[in-house]
């Protein structure tokens, strides 16, 4: 590996470089200085980089090059269900017909759009049980900001304004709780019992009048369904409040299956993790929901509606909590899934959550005698180790992920959830091969028997990698966001 | 049925079963209770080959009308700009568009770098130092801005400008409902932001006042009049929402004296695609480094001393303070950060100037070709590359007519403003041609004649 740094584009940058080709001014000139008075023309130009083209290509490709994708390499990122990213989606995101048509063109214009849209919401109605389902959530976050907000004027409607708490379990993902209190909720905690699922006894001292809803991963953020659903259920709706579901391991279950079913009154969904999103390297997601018949009237503006075969967008929805994101959500990424679960089919969907299931216990049980196993039951999508045994010997999971990285492996999720210590989540997803899987356990296996018989080449990985470790505490206490050229400094 | 997608074959599968000590999946799923068990099959549509998928797509796509085939002079937030090739080639690389937030730096510096690389673009066209690494969208990070500033101020009260997007003010009152917020409107005078009113509304409770720059009139906001009303409210958040396109030209709200500046890349290489996914920036001062709602990529070393880039401030996130967090936002638009910064690479110093300034000749010749016949604007102030126009007849009529002559007419501000009814807004980009500005022209005459 090269000891240089590689250059910022900025520092590619040379005065009268260019790869751009704007169109011709054809149109008499004004003078625009006049009109817009010194006050208002920018006197500093805005310092983007000079490059020409070829210039500008090695640079990106340069920098693509120091990046890991799916197709680099086995990616088990626990909770991200890092899936293949089909390449037909890709094209058919690009069609000019989805790509280039405008918000706000007549919806005669745009009826392909709103009919692929429409679809795809019965498509996940069905997939979820729910009753309606709106695309607008840019991702899940969003979506689950959307649902709680929702639940929280369904509450008001009722009168009941003192309902102001919101319970996650320990092992939820950080999102519920910032969501929560993004929503103006309080955030109450509830305990996870020895299984590693929620206890049931803890849920009922936390439930009260004042109970919102509690939010729910299903399977749980350890891998592991949580049996007593229908208890909880029951438990959260006699004390009136709602069931939320967070749809990040949603693809686990389906055609098994359907928050519907559990209980749940709302729900979102991750197309970029269950869908083939794709990820994007953070975005754009998608995060649509799903409701129950009773909190549909609160749906965010505008709902796409069919009659007879005539798609159109109504605003006019006297309860909605009104519009969450800009336009209809992500529709790019929207199209995206709709090929895959059109791709995939009834049989298809069911079959991702056995093989992705399958692929998760083989892992699984091919590791617990070498690592730490701290819920023994079957998993179902993922599973959480602990690196306990591994930092005896002074090997922490850092380290472990750190040496994965070394052996070409895109290191699982680690230190999450939070219950689990120096946990090592893994989601291997069902669209890798058994060969795949093989080759990981090998890695961690091989890992493992470092850590005792030698354990500096762990503690010392990576070796091999565009940059070793990095200074993280100093990037934190003195920032640097951005480039200041040499002369300006 | 074979899928594609799925390679388990039974050999693997007995196998697999044998290793983990069960006979089929089946029992793997045993912990789901029997209640909640689905016990038929998801009424879906089949599974359905490549080829016949390609084929139902493509003719989905046609039913819809695309600005490659009309020409637009539609804007109201998305813009139809040129998107040179280097954009796409870039991101349908793999590495960039199948990976995840750059968890493990090491193996993710080109992602990291690129989203430096961003920050540092939208800092030069914003003249504000700390950039995050992108939101969702353009109104998402005007509704992430009054929340730093009522987080900031500890104040309630939002003044926000009747010209900022009405998308965006409808995102506002959504979420002020969750955190009890008084939100109180700003009319529009002369199209731009009224200062009586709003100086008179300005006190020692408001968190922030939100403007658009150029505001959704297309029109210049007089920013260094509002900053100083402003400043005379110690703590008020001064906010812009602004077209970084309009700042290749335009003075940057960072030399206004702006405490946050947002918007939208969507104008630098990113198609319409329907309203989203776009690309949300957000700018802030030095000040507000700590408080910035999503990722932030900032510079360091590594063990031998060779730069690198990690994400860095994160105890501001969700997945650290969970509840105390500054925002619930998990991941970013990175992939869309990156198509603006391909292209912001490919305009360049001058690029994107000159793209700045053809946008406002073309608007501007527009603008005067529609005067000539007798459709004159209804604001005379400075503007960007979008005004106002008084029809004859009601905007959808008008848009009815103009689309059969193979247009997409402009923004019908009746929806959204009653007292503009028959007033469309009307945008032209660079990539209008004097030739289609003129055929326009013709139809508009000819239609409200």
């Amino acid at each position: 590996m090269a000891k240089e740094n590689f250059p910022l584009i900025f520092e590619r940058n040379k005065e009268g470089r260019t790869s751009f080709n704007l169109p011709p001014l054809d149109v008499p000139e004004v003078d625009l200085e006049a009109e817009l008075g010194d006050e208002y023309v920018r006197k500093t130009d805005a310092a983007l980089p000079e490059v020409s083209e070829l210039e500008l290509m090695r640079h990106y490709i340069g920098l693509s090059n120091r990046n890991f994708g799916i197709l680099s390499g086995f990616y088990p990122l626990g909770s991200c269900t890092m899936k293949y990213n089909p390449v037909i989606n890709e094209d058919i995101a690009r069609l000019p017909g989805f790509s280039h048509i405008h918000p706000y063109q007549d919806p005669k214009t745009v009826q392909g759009a709103l009919e692929l849209m429409y679809d795809l919401q019965v498509h996940l109605e069905e997939i979820t049980g729910m009753h309606e389902i709106t695309l607008q959530p840019a991702a899940g976050s969003q979506g689950e900001w959307t649902a709680l907000m929702m639940i929280k004027a369904f509450h008001e409607a009722n009168g009941d304004h003192h309902r102001n708490e919101v319970i996650v379990p320990d092992s939820a993902h950080g999102t519920n709780p910032a969501s929560a209190a993004v929503a103006g909720f309080k955030v109450v905690e509830v305990k996870s019992n020895e299984k590693g699922l929620v206890d049931v006894e803890d849920l009922k001292k936390v439930v009260n009048e004042n109970t919102a809803a509690l939010m729910l991963t299903n399977p749980n953020t350890l891998g592991l369904f949580e049996t007593e659903i229908l208890e909880m259920s029951e438990i959260v709706h006699n004390a009136g409040g709602k069931m939320y579901y967070d749809g990040a391991n949603l693809n686990a279950i389906m055609g098994y299956t359907r928050p519907g079913d559990m209980g749940f009154d709302a729900v979102h969904l991750n197309l970029h993790k269950t869908f083939t999103g794709p990820h994007g390297g953070g975005g754009p997601g998608s995060g649509p929901i799903g409701v129950s018949e009773e909190l549909a009237p609160f749906l965010p503006k505008p709902v796409v509606r069919e009659n007879n075969g005539e798609y159109d967008l109504d605003y006019d929805l006297p309860q909605s909590i009104g519009m969450v994101k800009g336009y209809y959500g992500n529709f790019g990424i929207n199209v995206r899934a709709y090929m895959y679960i059109r791709t995939m089919g009834p049989e298809g969907l069911k079959k991702v959550s056995e093989y992705a299931v399958l692929n998760a216990n083989y892992i699984m049980r091919s590791l617990e005698g070498e690592y730490e196993l701290p819920f023994t039951q079957h998993c179902k999508h993922e599973f959480v180790l602990s690196g306990n045994k591994q930092k005896k010997n002074g090997v922490k999971t850092l380290n472990i992920a750190k040496r994965l990285l070394d052996l070409g492996i895109h290191p699982p999720t680690v230190y999450f959830p939070l219950i689990v210590e120096e946990a090592i989540m893994v989601e291997p997803t069902e669209t890798e091969s058994k060969e795949t899987l093989d080759g990981f356990i090998d890695a961690m296996l091989q890992i493992a028997e470092e850590a005792k018989t030698n354990p500096e080449i762990v503690q010392e990985a990576p070796q091999t990698t565009a940059v070793k470790r990095l200074d993280e505490a100093t990037a934190s206490r003195k920032p640097i966001l951005r480039y200041v050229s040499e002369e300006n400094n | 049925m074979e899928f594609r997608y799925l390679p388990m074959t039974e050999t693997d599968k007995k196998e697999m079963l044998d290793k983990i000590g069960v006979s089929s999946t089946e029992e793997l799923f045993s912990d789901i209770p029997q209640e909640v068990r689905l016990d038929r099959e998801l009424n879906l549509k089949k599974p359905t080959s490549e080829y016949e998928l390609k084929k139902e797509l493509t003719e989905m796509a046609s039913k819809n009308a695309n600005l490659t085939e009309y020409r637009s002079f539609l804007g109201a937030g998305v813009y139809d700009h040129f998107i040179p090739s280097v954009v796409d080639h870039v991101i349908s690389r793999q590495e960039f568009y199948t990976a995840y937030t750059p968890y493990q730096p090491e193996i993710t510096q080109g992602e990291l770098q690129a989203m430096f690389e961003f920050q540092t673009m939208i800092s030069e066209l914003t003249a504000m130092p700390v950039v995050n690494s992108s939101l969702y969208d353009g109104g998402t990070a005007v509704v992430e801005a009054v929340n730093l500033s009522v987080g900031q101020t500890k104040r309630k009260k939002v003044l926000v400008s009747a010209a900022l997007h009405p998308e965006y003010r409808q995102l506002v009152e959504t979420a002020a409902n969750g955190q009890k917020l008084e939100i109180v409107e700003i009319d529009y005078k002369d199209g731009v932001t009224d200062l009586e009113q709003l100086e008179k509304e300005l006190d020692e409770n408001t968190a922030a006042v939100l403007v658009q720059y150029p505001n959704f009139f297309g029109q210049i906001e007089p920013l260094a009049k509002i900053n100083e009303l402003i400043k005379q409210q110690k703590k008020t958040m001064f906010v812009v929402s602004s077209n970084p396109l309009s700042l290749g030209y335009l003075t940057p709200p960072g030399e206004f004296g702006a405490d946050i500046v947002v918007g939208d890349t969507q104008v630098f290489g990113i198609p319409a695609q329907f309203g989203g996914p776009h690309c949300g920036y957000f700018a802030t001062t030095q000040k507000l480094m700590r408080k910035v709602p999503g990722r932030l990529v900032g510079q360091t070393v590594d063990q031998d001393g060779k730069r690198g880039f990690v994400l860095t401030l994160q105890t501001r996130e969700q997945h650290i303070r969970r509840e105390k967090a500054t925002s619930n936002i998990t991941s970013n638009q990175a992939l869309n950060a990156l198509a603006s910064s391909v292209a912001m690479s490919a305009l360049g110093k001058n690029g994107v100037k000159e793209m700045a300034k053809l946008n406002m000749q073309k608007a501007r010749y527009t603008k005067q070709k529609l005067a000539e016949a007798n459709l004159s604007a209804k604001f005379d102030g400075p503007f960007f590359n979008e005004f106002v126009v008084k029809l004859s007849k009601p905007v959808s009529v008008v848009n009815d007519e103009l689309f059969e002559k193979g247009f997409i007419g402009g923004f019908d501000l009746g929806k959204v403003y009653p007292e503009l009814e028959n007033h469309m807004l009307i945008a032209t980009t660079e990539i209008r041609s004097k030739e289609e500005i003129d055929a326009f022209v013709k139809e508009m005459r000819d239609i409200n004649g």
